[in-house]
């Protein structure tokens, strides 16, 4: 071996043993992440946490229950909007349209799902927080769902165009119309993928922080109905993150555990549908 | 796939009995009703861009394109220059960037040319679940983990090594450009691995192979066949990553110090458009003040749109290029 091509292989080994590194790195971050939330999140989370109300300022103790209904209002508010408009519009992109029309709502969903969060926060204000002079559930509810709808939109056209053609054309054979063909073969046939479609959506808007900033603002009580501001999770965490107690401090990362653990439950649980088949053999 | 390929060789006659049709059996009445779906992402979105434009336009007329170089942000005097927080978010994607690009594509390459499918596949499993990470998570680890770091170990190391650089001089405060982009990069870096890596593994295998087999090594097949092959498509996955880094907020907002200050110093405190707009809007009294920190949505929201474009473009381009020449 000459030194020349003993050098050439020195350099790829060497090159490639960092790529490795470079992999490691990245994924060693999720268990960074997750480890520092579990050790300061595990010893700050107790029952009160789930099931009191914020304590005043300077006060000990308390919770976020406020917040974690909160939340689950303002995502049941958005995937009320965003799942209809993504999945029915997903059904006309991949049956009924065409290609100019689908075309132009693939980039227009494209073009909305690459706007940051913060620009639809200011667009839920100005359309919703604006004309009700106040902020509430439903501004908030809206920021998200908006954001739910290209991605539901997306994945479930995709899930719905790999469904074989035979079936359709089986279903269209028996004399079925053809909105027939699609709800009772076309969509039992990709429910899995649009399941999945549907939960990551959900996942994604579940940690948005900055579209709430100034739509579901915040509140330090209980927010009946749907026309008050409300707490949610994420905000209860950066505002308890940004101030200066230390009480508060240990309450963020609760939530932060909170949140993060449903987050990724979701997200595990979406994939692992996915995975265990796809109900839809590729013709 | 229209509706009406799905009646073949229908006269005019028969095509209008057909759809009448279509309109008992309920096929026209659910294709209108999607329809309305489908138009109403279109409507939503062209409504966006309006209220952007509409909500601006105070400042808009009276700032000019005065308003993208002026320093001053004075809510008091309503005066309102956007200059501290175009330089701080561009700073501080900068930053992000030239951390992110080599590990990410770094870590890319491992994944899409050296691991096993199955190591690649579980490694790929837990990349897409660090990009489900919210936002406000990696602000909190960057508030209580990554700044103390910073100011009490990298940025005092860092100066007194490479201190004679303007770039790394100042006191130590921990928030600050620097800070902020170290964790944006954090941030980016799965998007730019889930997307070079695809991009990397459709390269044709005939590529690696000739290289291979005209006696290069591993890497000089990866580093220069592989890689240029499929350069317009990573190029495209930074872009992304480039336009994510430039409209995230929380994370920012909650280390980069909140301070409209230009310095050539990235251990400075500074400011992003996106975290003026998070900061301040509630905030905003006055409709020139509002209307101001509308219009940096408006730059904003221009500035991902532009960068989006591009990259999907590119990963488009580089896609095909490879599954075209695979089937030739």
């Amino acid at each position: 071996m000459s030194p020349r091509l003993r050098w050439r292989k020195f350099v790829s080994g060497f090159m490639l043993a960092m790529t490795g590194v470079c992999a490691l790195v990245a994924v060693s971050v999720l268990f960074f992440i997750l480890g520092y939330l579990v050790y300061h999140g595990g010893t700050s989370i107790n029952w009160s946490f789930f099931t009191k109300l914020p304590t005043p300022v300077g006060e000990t103790g308390g919770g976020m229950a406020n917040a974690i209904v909160g939340s689950a209002k303002l995502l049941l508010a958005a995937s009320l909007l965003g799942v209809p408009i993504g999945f029915l519009g997903a059904i006309y992109l991949a049956e009924f349209s065409g290609s100019k029309v689908a075309f132009v709502v693939r980039y227009a969903a494209d073009l909305l799902n690459g706007v940051p969060s913060i620009v639809i926060g200011i667009f839920a204000y100005s359309l919703v927080v604006l004309p009700f002079k106040h902020f509430s559930t439903l501004a908030g509810g809206f920021a998200l769902g908006l954001m739910m709808v290209p991605i539901t939109l997306r994945s479930t056209e995709e899930f719905l165009l790999a469904v074989p053609r035979a079936l359709r054309e089986a279903a269209m054979a028996l004399g079925a119309s053809k909105w027939k063909t699609i709800v009772t073969v076309i969509v039992p046939a990709a429910y899995r993928g649009i399941l999945t479609a549907v939960l990551l959506a959900f996942a994604r808007v579940a940690g948005e922080t900055a579209p709430l900033l100034f739509t579901a603002f915040g509140n330090r009580y209980w927010s009946p109905g749907w026309n008050q501001p409300t707490a949610s999770l994420p905000v209860m965490i950066f505002t308890y993150a940004v101030a200066p107690y230390e009480d508060w401090h240990r309450q963020a990362w609760a939530a932060g555990l909170v949140l993060l653990g449903l987050i990724l439950v979701i997200n595990i649980v979406a994939r692992a549908i996915l995975a265990r088949g796809i109900a839809v053999p590729r013709a | 796939m229209a509706a009406t390929t799905s009646v073949p060789s229908a006269s005019p006659i028969s095509g209008s009995r057909s759809f009448v049709r279509r309109l008992r059996e309920g096929d026209e009445v659910a294709r209108l009703i999607t329809f309305l779906f489908a138009v109403s992402v279109v409507l939503v979105t062209l409504l966006l861009i309006f209220a952007l434009w509409q909500g601006s336009a105070l400042a808009r007329h009276k700032f000019g394109l005065q308003f993208f170089f002026t320093r001053v942000w004075d809510p008091i005097a309503e005066q309102f220059g956007a200059l501290p927080f175009i330089y701080g978010t561009l700073m501080t994607a900068t930053v992000s960037l030239v951390i992110a690009v080599p590990l990410g594509i770094g870590a890319a390459i491992f994944l899409a040319e050296l691991a096993p499918a199955r190591l690649s596949d579980a490694l790929e499993f837990f990349i897409d679940l660090l990009a489900a990470v919210p936002s406000v998570i990696y602000g909190l680890l960057g508030v209580f983990i990554v700044v103390p770091l910073m100011r009490d170990y990298v940025q005092p190391g860092l100066k007194a090594t490479l201190g004679f650089l303007p770039l790394f001089s100042g006191p130590a405060y921990g928030v600050g450009f620097l800070t902020a982009g170290i964790v944006l990069a954090i941030m980016v870096i799965p998007y730019i691995i889930s997307v070079s890596r695809e991009v990397l593994m459709s390269v044709p295998r005939d590529q690696r192979e000739a290289a291979l087999g005209l006696g290069s090594t591993r890497w000089e097949s990866t580093w220069k066949v592989v890689v240029p092959f499929a350069r317009t498509g990573i190029m495209g996955s930074i872009f992304l990553a480039l336009a994510r880094a430039l409209g995230e907020t929380m994370a920012v907002t909650m280390v980069i110090g909140n301070t409209p200050t230009i310095s050539a110093s990235l251990f400075s405190p500074g400011y992003t458009i996106a975290a003026v707009i998070a900061n301040e809007f509630t905030e905003a009294t006055g409709d020139l003040y509002l209307q101001a920190l509308v219009e940096l949505g408006l730059v904003l929201f221009l500035l991902t749109f532009l960068l989006n474009g591009l990259a999907r473009l590119l990963i488009v381009i580089t896609s095909q290029r490879g599954s075209g020449t695979a089937h030739a």
